[in-house]
């Protein structure tokens, strides 16, 4: 048997290719709700799908452990569970361990065993890695090492739930309703060269990044070569992965700022850049001259979410759709406005954002200037709708 | 000594059709056609003829062909008439055999084996009729990263100097001397029209060409010919010439005869004598000495312009590449097998080095291995010919090409291979002011920007048809390559999959 990481390109193709609904949601209050509405919105997208893969993640589930890194992992049967949970107490001190609490669900066949691990990094074990590059490292050994163990879920308290079905028999089998997150992200997935696999499904995650796309990076190759460099093994061969690596690198090594990474990966144009006042332009200039192989050309929305941040993002030509919503401190990202007025029926405003444009919502933040202003705009052409 | 030459070419003319008005005799610069007042007669020395079809071309009554005189030697595999041609000329004068242009042999040429992507269905290719194209490339060395404030609002680092091209092909190293000014001028203002640069070559540069400085490459080879402050400052990039795809390992050689007032001035040297350029820089015996001869030029130029090195593509390329980035170079530039010269040693030219797929592939997969591949772009070279040939090298890491020949032969060029006679008849390879006059600036650069601006379209539509609207995301993308007909090893050396899997 080998690692289940390798399931995720059966065919051994230069990638595999998908497409999809998102749907995300945000108290930036920080007040947390059920993932009912999220089950909700992401079911009325139910065609954008194709059954092969729907999932969740959750930000602010687990505040009883909120210092523990959770760690959730699906394990082919019980057989090598064992080895994992040895690996998992040498390297860590384990606080809290349970299964998974899931219900028998319509559309959700052979699930794999699914347990939870609230971890936490000991300093002398660490050495000198950083507790978020020792957790990484310990991620990348257990999914590339271990035959039938993936972990798709790492960060502190949150968590990432998926399988393969459609995402609302995902949700209810989950129980998703039963927890409270401040964020929630979903995904239907509609891969176009893979069976499925349960690993396979999004949201993509490492740490408490999470990433749920839909698209096709036709600079795969190049993000890939890139990335490499830096250390990065796309063993997934997903589009998801290298943008997660990539907000990763930019973000978390490099230290950008969230606008600034997204400026790399749906970079303005040249003709834009020329028009912009001088010391915007030199800024511009710089990031497209260093990371032009971070570019994703090719279409693709994506949501990402991390602890206290929510980011819809939008390929430079924006050739998938994004709609946005604002209900007070509630934010609404999806594929389809639709879905977002079935769980919220009075928006203040509802706009598609520019190509390229971040949208980025934070807790305790108002919207960046830029989109506010896109949304003036928007609002009166609607007539204030 | 009786030659046993065989004339290569025979002279056709349509009695019917020719006019006498004496036009081929003009034109031709090796004195092949010849009239006879007397009986009123066009003549043809077919020995002297190179087949370069100027006369053909301009023969106004289309009353000239030329044929292969098809009957010299019995069939033989080995003994081509090319083989006993070579040995019969050697045993005629005891020299080493000279020739022009590049490699002719018929080595796989890769590139016709490399096919490129498109997008279906899932996801939608780009109309660069409608859409944006971005073609844009920075020359130089960047960093791994970029530096952010604490408060995250700007970013502090500042890059080393880039020059930016607006269409990822240059003009190669033509050298002035090897050329006349008229060519080096046409290259130089198609260069600036179209926001790319041209190469100087190692023959200096004529002051009044320094106007076109911003789209300039200068070069300083073994011989330092035409090397003084002025010349590297005015240029936008300063190339080490190590060596050339026609004829790795070895110098230059211009004859004394193409040496004119203007040329000696130029190169400074004295008018008349042979300009012979050394095999190796004699300062540079070593990587530890290429990097102060790149210091020197980076200290002369005080930091202002990227340093770039070009080497013969041979069989350790990728490691030669990775030295050259370690000793500083901003930019590596690589000659393939088929690379052109002006004059070479035939067996050299025919028998030297590797092709520029190869040792791109190879250079830029090192370079990569070694996490250095973003301190230094990498500009190929040697027989590039269309606008597919370019798009498939930046797939294969290129930052940009040079083209040499295809840009002679957009200025009339007929790849003749007569270049070392220095008496082409096209008015290029030629500082003979008879012969010169042949290149209009005018026309000649008006001709390459027309080249180039349908390469330009040609790149943009096949990246749009692959779903991509800036090269970057191209650049290195080996996954938008496929191979037909290879080896197992060819592709793994390009790093590239079989057609179909």
């Amino acid at each position: 048997m080998r690692p289940m990481i390798l399931r995720n390109n059966p065919y051994g193709e230069d990638k595999v290719t998908e497409a999809c609904s998102l749907f995300g949601i945000m108290d930036r209050s920080g007040n947390r709700f059920s993932g009912e509405d999220a089950i909700r919105a992401i079911a009325n997208m139910h065609d954008r799908g194709n059954g092969l893969g729907g999932g969740f993640a959750a930000y602010g589930i687990y505040p009883e452990y909120a210092s523990a890194f959770a760690f959730h992992i699906m394990y082919d049967d019980k057989t090598h569970q064992h080895e994992v949970e040895d690996f998992l107490k040498h390297n860590f001190n384990l606080v809290m361990d349970d299964e998974i609490s899931t219900r028998p669900t319509q559309g959700v066949s052979r699930p794999p065993v699914l347990w939870r691990y609230f971890l936490e990094v000991e300093e002398e074990k660490r050495g000198s890695l950083s507790e978020e590059d020792y957790v990484v490292e310990k991620v990348m050994a257990i999914n590339t090492c271990f035959e039938g163990a993936f972990v798709f879920s790492s960060g502190k308290n949150m968590g990432v739930f998926k399988g393969v079905g459609y995402p609302e028999d995902i949700g209810r089998f989950f129980r998703l309703e039963e927890y409270q997150g401040y964020i929630w992200t979903a995904h239907g997935r509609f891969p176009t060269n893979t069976p499925g696999w349960w690993g396979g499904a999004h949201p993509f995650n490492i740490l408490d990044w999470t990433v749920v796309h839909n698209g096709e990076i036709s600079s795969y190759g190049t993000n890939r070569r890139f990335l490499e460099m830096y250390g990065y093994q796309c063993t997934m061969q997903t589009d998801t992965e290298v943008m997660a690596y990539a907000v990763d690198l930019l973000i978390r090594k490099h230290g950008l700022s969230v606008e600034m990474a997204a400026r790399v990966m749906a970079a303005p144009l040249w003709s834009e850049i020329d028009r912009m006042p001088d010391e915007e332009k030199a800024q511009h200039t710089i990031l497209r001259q260093v990371y032009p192989s971070l570019l994703m050309n090719g279409p693709f929305t994506v949501v990402i979410a991390h602890q206290g941040e929510m980011i819809g993002l939008t390929d430079r030509i924006r050739l998938r759709p994004l709609t946005v919503g604002v209900k007070g401190p509630m934010l609404y990202l999806s594929s389809e406005e639709a879905a977002i007025r079935l769980v919220c029926r009075d928006l203040d405003k509802a706009w598609s954002p520019m190509g390229g444009e971040p949208i980025i919502g934070r807790l305790g933040g108002t919207l960046a200037a830029e989109s506010a202003v896109e949304e003036e705009l928007v609002v009166s052409k609607r007539g204030g709708a | 000594m009786k030659t046993y030459q065989k004339t290569r070419f025979v002279v056709n003319r349509d009695p019917e059709k020719c006019i006498k008005c004496q036009v081929c005799v003009r034109q031709c610069g090796w004195d092949t056609h010849s009239y006879v007042p007397e009986r009123d007669e066009m003549r043809s020395r077919d020995e002297n003829c190179y087949n370069c079809q100027r006369c053909v071309t301009f023969c106004p009554t289309g009353a000239i062909s030329i044929e292969r005189n098809p009957y010299l030697y019995s069939e033989n595999a080995n003994w081509r008439p090319e083989v006993i041609e070579d040995i019969l000329r050697q045993a005629e004068t005891g020299g080493i055999l000279l020739t022009g242009m590049g490699n002719p042999r018929p080595f796989r040429i890769y590139w016709d084996h490399l096919l490129l992507n498109a997008s279906q269905v899932t996801n939608p290719s780009i109309d660069p009729l409608r859409e944006p194209m971005e073609l844009r490339t920075f020359l130089g060395r960047k960093p791994d990263r970029v530096q952010v404030d604490p408060q995250k609002v700007s970013i502090t680092t500042k890059l080393a100097p880039q020059v930016a091209i607006q269409i990822p092909v240059l003009f190669s190293a033509i050298s002035y001397g090897a050329v006349n000014l008229n060519v080096h001028e046409s290259l130089a203002r198609a260069a600036s029209e179209l926001g790319i640069l041209f190469n100087t070559g190692e023959g200096g540069l004529h002051r009044k060409l320094y106007k076109y400085g911003k789209n300039t490459i200068v070069q300083v080879a073994s011989g330092r010919f035409g090397v003084h402050a002025d010349y590297l400052n005015v240029a936008s990039i300063v190339e080490i010439k190590i060596g050339q795809g026609a004829k790795p390992g070895i110098g230059g050689h211009l004859p004394g005869e193409k040496v004119s007032a203007d040329v000696s001035e130029t190169r400074m040297i004295p008018q008349g004598t042979d300009a012979l350029s050394p095999a190796p820089h004699h300062d540079i015996y070593s990587i530890e000495d290429l990097s102060q001869l790149i210091y020197a030029l980076k200290e002369a130029t005080n930091y202002t312009k990227p340093i770039s090195v070009k080497i013969a593509a041979v069989h350790n390329a990728a490691a030669i590449a990775s030295g050259m980035v370690r000793a500083g170079a901003d930019i590596i530039a690589l000659d393939g097998v088929r690379g052109a010269t002006g004059a070479a040693p035939k067996i050299i030219r025919d028998n030297v080095g590797i092709p520029i797929e190869l040792a791109l592939a190879s250079v830029d997969t090192r370079l990569r291995q070694e996490g250095i591949r973003n301190q230094a772009s990498i500009i190929a070279a040697g027989g590039f010919r269309n606008a597919g040939d370019v798009l498939k090298a930046i797939a294969l890491g290129a930052d940009a090409v040079y083209i040499g020949t295809a840009a002679l032969i957009a200025m009339g060029c007929h790849v003749c291979g007569a270049c070392h006679t220095g008496k082409c008849s096209w008015g290029i390879n030629t500082t003979n002011s008879y012969l010169s006059k042949r290149i209009n600036p005018d026309i000649a650069a008006e001709r390459l920007v027309n080249l180039l601006r349908g390469w330009e379209h040609e790149i943009k539509d096949m990246l749009g048809g692959m779903g991509i609207n800036a090269l970057e995301s191209v650049r290195g993308n080996r996954l938008h390559l496929r191979a037909i007909g290879l080896t197992d090893t060819e592709m793994d050396v390009l790093g590239v999959k079989m057609a179909g899997t």
